[in-house]
């Protein structure tokens, strides 16, 4: 089960956050900056999941982000791992510079993650399928 | 084409705003976000961006309030109220324009509105109510992306008592021509599953038909649905076993299209989804397991590629392989997998290798040999993570021989780390081997204050309640007595150190024992060196407040010889005028307790340390107060579990940093009560346990993630052991034949096959012969004499039978088989009580009686050694008493049941005899009910020469309870003009099929089906049969039977979340409470294995365990009636509360 998804910068500035479970809005920031230092001090060569409180965090970084995924400790971290990356090659396929586009972008990255996660759970892996209603949308507006 | 058209202008704005990061602002559309997030990125003070987005709101603010603010800039001012929340900040004026947005705005404005909607809100908000209308409107759009975000937004929060309103529209999705329609249709439908699932109930074949589909996205989302139910109830989900596995063989053989494949990989998140399935559905069943052997191999052949996900896939698939029941020649493929993931130089892969080893060392500890080396690599990895995973792994192969050094590793760990979370959870650890395994007295005291010390306040209270209730429970022997004694050495010089850096729980512990035990050493040491040491902590800073009560209660025990009261005087000087009342009062207790030595002398009997204290701990002595308290007016009282009306927030992500929840500690309550409560900590949460007992004892269990005494024995080295050994065993492995490659003279040739290629060098084999000493080389250990079981001593007592002084006969059937404590329990309690209670003349001890009070609930012990508390409460008189009577539940050894054998008969509806002419009836079991559950083939009656025979068979479809009664023509005649006719009245029975059936042929079996219903609920219901027939040449015949049903067979399990539980409880008038004695295994937790044993016994539906409390839910069928129940721990004493919404 999936508990939040977070994508943050380098300077461990929140750029992106879903939650799964509750979590009050004020206690959002101190979370995510527990999680980010957590992640952030990892070196290279160590493994790319953690140990936090009661469940997990799987991480991964690209270039300049890191995107962040907590998770209860009976879900399978690689496969989280690699959910991620997915992920990343749907946003790579449908916006051209990743990192930055995010910024500017949040309400469509948050639309493609609401086709991919569902109240905890991966409901669409298939690029194609996980792009179409955004397209469709990107398309009517055009119309308009 | 135009896809690509669509994508490059959707990109442009970026592309501008990412290449001239200056521009950004003025050539992006979304201006003002940029600004904005180019504003914050810039700050570097968290004070600056405070009043920036303070500034931000405000103007947000402004713009949704004007009147000419556009749809398409209310989206954009959306995103900016998005993004002012993501950093913490509320803009809950916001709330109402996005709920406005999505009703108003066109495609994409809509859909960001519900999405801002869906960022904002919680599923338990108002507003949510809001957007029902808006969600119906555009269900019934004709416009596809709408149907779709509405479907969208619905699967990721809906007002729960709005659904009605929505569901028929969303059920016609399921047959939308679209797909993407469909397989938002069923998230939906899963979503309604996870927050009401009665709502859904009726749509459950629909699930089937979206498990067929024909597109694999709407199959693979009816697999959610799949996973949550068979998880939950895997027995009535046993046919789909065999879709399961021809869909995964196809997915692994690539039958996919090729956009499902993620790195040539099929559908990896699909894959693994399916072996999930598949490991609940082959659990512990072999005939189920059989059928997946070969898809299993299978994926653990294609998954060859040196891919991330692949790896992703075999763990799952191995996970699963060592779930379902055994096959050897895929357990050893899957342990070579495993091999190969521990010892992969990718540090990603190696962690899950561990998590993988650590979860099958569970059955099979052997496992853990061929991987020494590497695991003692782990244990010095410089990435704690890995070395964290590696000390869980070492924690289940605990076993007494390996166990000073595993837990050496932890305490070093523990000294290392400074994460609380890690410390709560490892120190538990330690205290949970110590108190199992311990080789001596000497190591058990010094390992305690190792936890002691470095598990500090955090640790959970439990830690030091037990341990100290270990040293004050047993009897008085040379053991206890020397184990005591070291304790207070111990203490006693740890005193005499420096105390500044000693965390004040383990000071208080330290003043307890001395308080308690001193006198075990006064011989050989002058009286007054402890009331010294003890009078030196009331002196330091660091002292808290509660430690010093702790001390002045110790010293109210020790002031015996004259040195130590000219003592007490000194401190009771200081004390006594002390702004904090607790201490002000002990220390005038001391003052005056310390001068008068009879008074001392009757209130802290030296010798009444070890004699139970009789406590009422009902407080049944307030009974009048309380009934005329409620006479006068007053709301009945309700435990704070009731009155959490919320549940569900207790399961949202817990920020509160470790924090206890529970207001009763340790301390707190003792300081109460010292006085009286001299003889053991025991009482403590007693004392506690009448209030908040459910709160409390959670923590209690939290500590312990593991119980090892509950790990079932599966595994052996030669595969999977028989269920009779003797599980009460430690988790190490059974006795075994002595293999000379695992011994432990031979370990480290045994591991030179690492990759390594280094000689591992002298340390590391002497850790590793030590470290898995006690695996695979039991024998000859047990040989040489060494007892294979700690000492009795250190024992953790089962949780259970925490002495009350009320239940102390009550330890003695521990031992009693599983079956024979169910269907004790069964008996004794619940619904076959009236025929026990009337049939088995056991006489009934007491009368129901009927009292106002609710839940203060009070224990006779009428000196029955066997009955321990009788309770009987009725409290709305409802026309009929489920418990009726029968006041001596759940206290009769099995020895001792007083069983009608027609009862026990009904509990085991198989008669041996039976058995042979099962098989051929199953047969004639029509198709539709196979695979449902039923009970087993009842004979009814038969003729004289068996020529014609009856049986009954019951079926429990999910709503209805189906009768067949198989007519079973054993001569060459047929039988003719065949009525059979089922009469009771408190049921209404109706035919389906098979009858009016005219006649049977010789020899064949016919059957009769009957959807029976209770028109008015009771216990027990006679049903009685007449057939009547006539042979050729005979003349009219007939056959008389009788039947008997009981209430069990019309409840089924009531699936509802623990929120909703809470309703319930709340809403439901009708309660009935009982005492009840928990079933006993040696596999399980009392409390599991009770709910277990309700839940196959009685349809319920375990809906959550929550600490010590358990709760269950059922329904009856086609009736009013919805009972919750709920098995909590009280006082010793375990309390089933029936709660009824209809009657009871």
């Amino acid at each position: 089960m999936i508990k939040f998804l977070l994508m943050v910068n380098k300077q461990g500035q929140t750029r992106l956050s879903k939650y799964y479970e509750q979590v009050d809005i004020e206690k959002r920031p101190s979370l995510e900056t527990d999680v980010v230092k957590r992640c952030l001090s990892r070196k290279k060569e160590e493994c790319s999941f953690v140990e936090y409180k009661d469940f997990r965090l799987v991480y991964r970084q690209y270039a300049a982000l890191f995107i962040v995924v907590g998770i209860s400790d009976t879900e399978n971290e690689l496969s989280i791992y690699e959910l991620v990356h997915n992920f990343v090659e749907v946003l790579d396929k449908y916006f051209s510079r990743v990192v930055s586009s995010i910024m500017f972008n949040l309400d469509k990255v948050h639309i493609i993650i609401d086709e991919i996660i569902q109240n905890g759970h991966i409901v669409e892996t298939n690029k194609n399928r996980i792009l179409a209603p955004l397209l469709a949308l990107d398309k009517m507006a055009e119309a308009h | 084409m135009s896809d690509v058209v669509e994508k490059t202008l959707s990109a442009l704005p970026s592309l501008l705003s990412l290449d001239s990061q200056a521009g950004a602002g003025k050539l992006s559309p979304s201006s003002k976000l940029g600004n904005l997030i180019k504003g914050i990125t810039e700050l570097t003070s968290k004070h600056e961006e405070e009043k920036l987005i303070k500034k931000e709101l405000e103007s947000i603010k402004e713009q949704v309030a004007s009147p000419n603010t556009t749809m398409r800039q209310m989206k954009e001012i959306m995103v900016r109220a998005i993004y002012c929340e993501m950093l913490g900040y509320q803009a809950s004026f916001s709330y109402i324009h996005a709920i406005k947005l999505a009703q108003q705005g066109s495609v994409l404005e809509k859909r960001v509105g519900y999405l801002a909607v869906s960022l904002f809100l919680n599923e338990t908000d108002e507003f949510l109510l809001l957007l029902v209308n808006t969600v119906l409107k555009d269900l019934q759009s004709t416009n596809l992306i709408e149907v779709c975000m509405a479907l969208t937004v619905v699967s990721q929060m809906f007002p729960k008592d709005m659904i009605p309103a929505i569901l028929p529209v969303v059920e016609e999705k399921l047959t939308h021509p679209k797909e993407i329609i469909r397989r938002k249709a069923v998230l939906a439908l899963y979503k309604f599953y996870l927050i009401a699932p009665n709502q859904v109930q009726h749509i459950h074949s629909k699930f089937r038909k979206a498990l067929c589909d024909k597109d694999p996205g709407v199959m693979t989302a009816s697999l959610h649905i799949y996973l949550q139910l068979i998880k939950e109830n895997p027995e009535s989900y046993k046919d789909l076993t065999g879709s399961m596995v021809t869909i995964l063989r196809q997915v692994v053989g690539g039958k996919l299209p090729l956009d499902f494949n993620y790195h040539s990989v099929p559908a990896p998140w699909l894959q693994i989804q399916l072996l999930r399935i598949l490991a609940y559905l082959g659990k512990e069943d072999q005939g189920t397991s059989e059928m997946m052997y070969d898809v299993l191999e299978e994926s653990l052949r294609r998954a060859e590629m040196n891919h991330n996900i692949t790896y992703a896939i075999l763990f799952e698939c191995v996970k699963t392989i060592y779930t379902v029941h055994p096959k050897s020649q895929l357990l050893e493929k899957a342990a070579e997998c495993i091999g190969n993931f521990v010892l992969s130089p990718k540090i990603n892969l190696k962690y899950l290798g561990l998590k993988a080893l650590t979860y099958v060392v569970q059955q099979d500890a052997n496992l853990a040999l061929p991987h020494q080396m590497t695991i003692i690599e782990c244990l010095d990895h410089s990435d704690v993570i890995i070395k964290r995973e590696t000390l869980e792994l070492l924690f289940r192969i605990t076993n007494a021989q390996n166990v000073t050094v595993i837990v050496e590793k932890m305490l070093e760990f523990l000294r290392l780390t400074c994460d609380d979370y890690s410390t709560i959870d490892l120190v538990g650890k330690v205290a949970e081997l110590a108190e199992k395994y311990a080789p001596d007295n000497v190591w058990f005291i010094q390992t305690m204050n190792s936890v002691f010390s470095l598990g500090g306040d955090v640790m959970q209270p439990d830690i030091p309640n037990n341990f100290l209730r270990l040293l004050a429970e047993g009897v008085d022997n040379v053991e206890d007595r020397q184990l005591r004694l070291f304790a207070v050495d111990s203490y006693v010089s740890l005193l005499q150190g420096v105390t500044a850096k000693l965390p004040q729980r383990f000071l208080q512990v330290i003043s307890w024992v001395l308080g308690e035990y001193s006198y075990l050493r006064e011989e050989e040491s002058d009286p007054g060196s402890v009331m010294r040491l003890l009078a030196r902590l009331l002196d330091q800073r660091h002292t808290s407040t509660e430690t010093r009560s702790w001390v002045l209660g110790a010293m109210t025990k020790l002031c015996s010889s004259p040195v130590s009261v000219a003592l007490a005087r000194d401190v009771c000087e200081r004390y006594s005028g002390s702004l904090n009342t607790v201490l002000r009062q002990k220390a005038q207790e001391l003052m005056i307790l310390s001068q008068d030595t009879k008074l001392r002398a009757r209130v802290l009997p030296a010798e009444g340390r070890l004699e139970s204290l009789e406590v009422d701990s009902s407080l049944s002595f307030l009974d009048g107060y309380v009934s005329e308290a409620l006479a006068a007016g007053a709301a009945p009282y309700k435990s704070p579990h009731q009155r959490q009306e919320d549940l569900v927030q207790e399961k949202a992500l817990s920020l509160e940093p470790y924090g206890l929840s529970l207001p009763v500690s340790l301390s707190s309550c003792s300081i109460t009560d010292r006085l009286t409560d001299r003889r053991s900590p025991t009482l403590l949460s007693m004392s506690s346990g009448l209030s908040g007992n459910s709160t409390e004892l959670s923590h209690q269990e939290g500590s312990t993630t593991l119980k090892l005494e509950g790990v079932k024995r599966v595994w052996g080295k030669d595969g999977y052991l028989a269920q009779q050994q003797s599980a009460g065993e430690t988790p190490t492995p059974l006795v075994e034949l002595p293999n000379p490659l695992l011994s432990p003279q031979s370990p480290p040739s045994q591991t030179q096959k690492p990759s390594s290629g280094l000689e591992p060098d002298q340390e590391k084999r002497q850790l590793a012969s030590s470290l898995f000493v006690g695996l695979g080389s039991h024998n000859s250990v047990c040989l040489m004499g060494r007892a294979e079981t700690a000492p009795r001593h250190f024992r953790r007592k089962p949780r259970g039978e925490s002495s009350s002084g009320a239940s102390e006969g009550s330890s003695n059937s521990s031992h009693s088989s599983r079956s024979a404590a169910v269907d004790n329990l069964l008996l004794s309690n619940l619904l076959d009580s009236t025929t026990v209670a009337s049939e088995g003349g056991a006489a009934t001890t007491t009368t129901p009686q009927q009292t106002s009070q609710r839940t203060l609930d009070h224990t006779t012990s009428n000196g029955n050694p066997h009955v321990e508390g009788t309770e009987q409460r009725v409290e709305a008189g409802g026309p009929l008493s489920l418990i009726r009577g029968n006041g001596m539940v759940a206290v009769v050894p099995p020895t001792h049941t007083q069983t009608d054998p027609q009862t026990q008969q009904d509990l085991h509806p198989a008669p041996a005899l039976e058995r042979p002419r099962d098989l051929p009836l199953a047969s004639h079991l029509p198709a539709e009910l196979s695979g449902l559950a039923r009970s087993e083939f009842t004979p009814l009656c038969s003729d004289q020469d068996s020529s014609l025979a009856l049986s009954a068979c019951r079926v429990y479809k999910e709503d209805a309870l189906v009768l067949l009664v198989f007519i079973s023509n054993n001569n060459d005649s047929a039988l003719h003009q065949m009525v059979l006719q089922l009469t009771c009245k408190e049921l209404e029975i109706s035919c389906i099929s098979g009858s009016p059936l005219k006649e049977v042929k010789g020899h064949s079996v016919s059957v009769c089906l009957h959807t029976v219903v209770m028109k008015r609920a009771s216990v027990q219901v006679e049903l009685a049969g007449l057939l009547s027939y006539q042979r050729p040449l005979g003349q009219p015949q007939a056959a008389q039977f009788s039947l008997s049903l009981s209430l069990k067979h019309f409840l089924r399990p009531l699936t509802v979340s623990t929120g909703d539980y809470g309703k319930m409880w709340l809403s439901f008038s009708h309660d009935l409470k009982q005492n009840l004695r928990l079933v006993t295994t040696e596999h399980q937790e009392p409390l599991t294995a009770t709910l277990d044993a309700l839940k196959g016994k009685l349809h319920l539906h375990v809906v959550d365990i929550i600490g010590s409390e358990g709760i269950v839910a059922c329904r009856l069928l086609q009736g009013p009636g919805q009972w919750i129940w709920s098995v909590v721990a009280g006082c010793g004493q375990w309390r089933l509360v029936v709660v009824s919404g209809g009657w009871l």
